[in-house]
């Protein structure tokens, strides 16, 4: 059996008195596509944070590809191959769409000089990313020229930018249109062909249901379920409490 | 532009600025560019922090006087060596005093630049108004240090009697025209290092953090690491910038030294000019600076402040991102990117 790229054991997280996450065990295998499902406030998004060293857990511990997370900056995880999306996106909106890839280029993949910037093969691999995200004509534009998913789809090049192992796309299909959506999907299988694990946060059932190979499920910061989507959907407990009776 | 053609260029511009300073004859010029020149350094370092990557420092008068008042204690252990250098260190250092003011200015950017780390580990956990709050709270405390500190003159300060001048490279220059070049040298160097990190790996990590830290960190910038560089140049250049003022000035003492005009100047200037662009500090400070010396001379220098509020209202009110965010607007308006 391949060992687990992400190892998360017994973590929990709480907000003062509030519980956000308890006992949460998940393993994701190298290459897999896992959907993450939940219903608002079940600690998704508070889990990749976790995960992805933005908030630090109380309890339990993070594991990437065999070495232990807990107490890593985020930087560090991104530098180790784990990287993000976010719910909603943030791009760096004083530069311009390529720098905006440039950025993990120059701090993640090519860590040379403090004082190295522009060598021609960064300018390259920018406009492939964006070539293959479908941003290449607006490369000098800023972020705030960008439509809603122009702007999603930046935010998934950036994360791709620093060549992830893991890449975890935090609702990147929130707010767009049936073929916004199609193109995000085609966007994130062409990704996982290329070896990239993918978990895939999502409200939107059709786009997760076609996406994942697994399916876990929180609810109020407990994984109540974790398995293929087609038994997991139909799991009472997730029908009790995420899809409602 | 390479950076290397850019500082050459710099350093050409300020040989131009000399000379004709020197062929105008008045001292008066070297008096007041000495003062625009000053505030060209320190707009410069106040924009590496607050510019680039967004901490707004409300510290500066407190690094330039780090920079001051490390001149006169070595000012003073100078002209008292064989006092305060006793013991065979002390005649081992003997020889090096006294110091000349270019070797103050590089002792006064180290001591002004570990205080500038120093201060960077403590307070850049914090964010917004909370930093700028702990970055006054650094000038209080530094200020009360030194009004109790007899050895630099404490509270009733500290003469310097300067030469009447020296000779540099075979030119006699009078010790104002000294100064002055010695201030054009630092501008020069402050503006290529602002350059240098604005084109570089190390300024699209500062401009991260100036837009969204979190978004940052997940991109793989090592945000602390990098605003601990940021306090550690602006504070260094803040510190070279107060280094030779107690020759200009010839006596020097805390509540000047500490002043507001330092605060309130080197915010308002990139705030004026623009702060994402190393030009920005520099077109602020020469405006600011040159009406500053015109109304002290014209009207009075109590209006020096009211000026800079002035201005920076009006630019906050029409035009937010400063002179350059208004050419960047216009080429915008017509198709340049």
């Amino acid at each position: 059996m391949t060992a687990p790229l992400l190892e998360v054991k017994g973590l929990a997280k709480r907000f003062g008195g509030f519980v956000a996450l308890e006992g949460i065990d998940l393993d994701v295998a190298p290459g897999e596509r896992l959907g993450l499902i939940g219903p608002n406030g079940s600690g998704k998004s508070t889990l990749v944070n976790c995960v992805c060293g933005t908030l630090y857990n109380e309890m339990g511990t993070v594991r990437f590809a065999g070495q232990a997370l807990d107490g890593l900056p985020a930087h560090q995880r991104t530098h180790m191959g784990l990287a993000r999306s976010f719910q909603l996106p943030r791009p760096f909106v004083s530069l311009s769409v390529a720098d905006n890839l440039r950025v993990p280029l120059l701090y993640t993949v090519r860590r040379r000089s403090l004082l190295i910037s522009s060598p021609a093969d960064l300018d390259e691999r920018c406009f492939e990313l964006l070539q293959q995200v479908g941003l290449d004509g607006k490369a000098r534009r800023r972020p705030s020229d960008l439509t809603q998913v122009e702007m999603r789809k930046l935010e998934l090049a950036r994360a791709i930018a620093a060549e992830p192992k893991l890449l975890i796309a935090d609702e990147a299909m929130a707010g767009l249109s049936h073929s916004e959506i199609e193109d995000i999907i085609a966007l994130l299988m062409r990704l996982n062909a290329q070896g990239i694990t993918i978990i895939l946060i999502e409200h939107i059932m059709r786009a997760v249901m076609s996406f994942s190979q697994r399916l876990a499920v929180l609810v109020s910061g407990r994984k109540v379920a974790d398995g293929k989507p087609e038994d997991v959907v139909n799991n009472p407990e997730v029908v009790r409490a995420y899809l409602g009776q | 532009m390479r950076p290397w053609k850019f500082s050459l260029l710099t350093l050409a511009a300020g040989a131009v600025v000399f000379a004709l300073a020197l062929a105008a004859r008045s001292d008066y010029l070297f008096f007041a560019g000495y003062v625009v020149l000053q505030f060209i350094v320190l707009a410069t370092a106040w924009n590496i922090l607050g510019g680039y990557c967004g901490y707004v420092n409300f510290g500066t008068a407190a690094f330039f006087a780090i920079g001051t008042y490390t001149t006169v204690a070595l000012h003073k252990i100078g002209t008292n060596s064989g006092r305060y250098l006793s013991g065979t260190a002390g005649e081992l250092l003997q020889p090096l005093f006294p110091l000349s003011v270019p070797t103050l200015v590089i002792l006064s950017g180290v001591v002004a630049g570990v205080i500038g780390l120093g201060m960077g580990y403590l307070t850049l956990r914090l964010r917004g108004v909370f930093f700028a709050i702990a970055t006054l709270a650094l000038a209080v405390v530094l200020q009360t240090l030194v009004i109790n500190w007899d050895f630099v003159g404490g509270s009733r300060g500290a003469y310097i009697i300067r030469d009447e001048g020296l000779a540099v490279a075979g030119f006699k220059l009078g010790y104002i025209q000294y100064l002055f070049a010695i201030m054009l040298l630092l501008a020069a160097v402050a503006l290529s290092v602002a350059r240098l990190i604005e084109g570089s790996r190390l300024g699209y990590g500062f401009a991260t953090i100036r837009d969204d830290e979190t978004a940052a960190e997940a991109a793989g910038v090592p945000t602390l690491r990098l605003k601990l560089i940021a306090t550690t140049i602006s504070g260094a250049f803040m510190g070279m910038a107060g280094a030779p003022y107690p020759y200009y000035i010839g006596y020097v003492e805390p509540a000047g030294t500490f002043g507001l005009p330092y605060a309130v100047n080197s915010v308002a200037m990139p705030m004026i000019g623009g702060t994402t662009s190393w030009a920005g500090p520099l077109i602020g400070a020469m405006l600011l600076g040159s009406m500053q010396q015109i109304a002290t001379v014209t009207i009075s220098s109590a209006v020096n402040l009211l000026l800079v509020g002035v201005l920076l209202v009006v630019f906050v009110v029409i035009a937010p991102n400063g002179i350059i965010g208004l050419v960047l607007d216009w080429r915008r308006s017509r198709g340049k990117p």
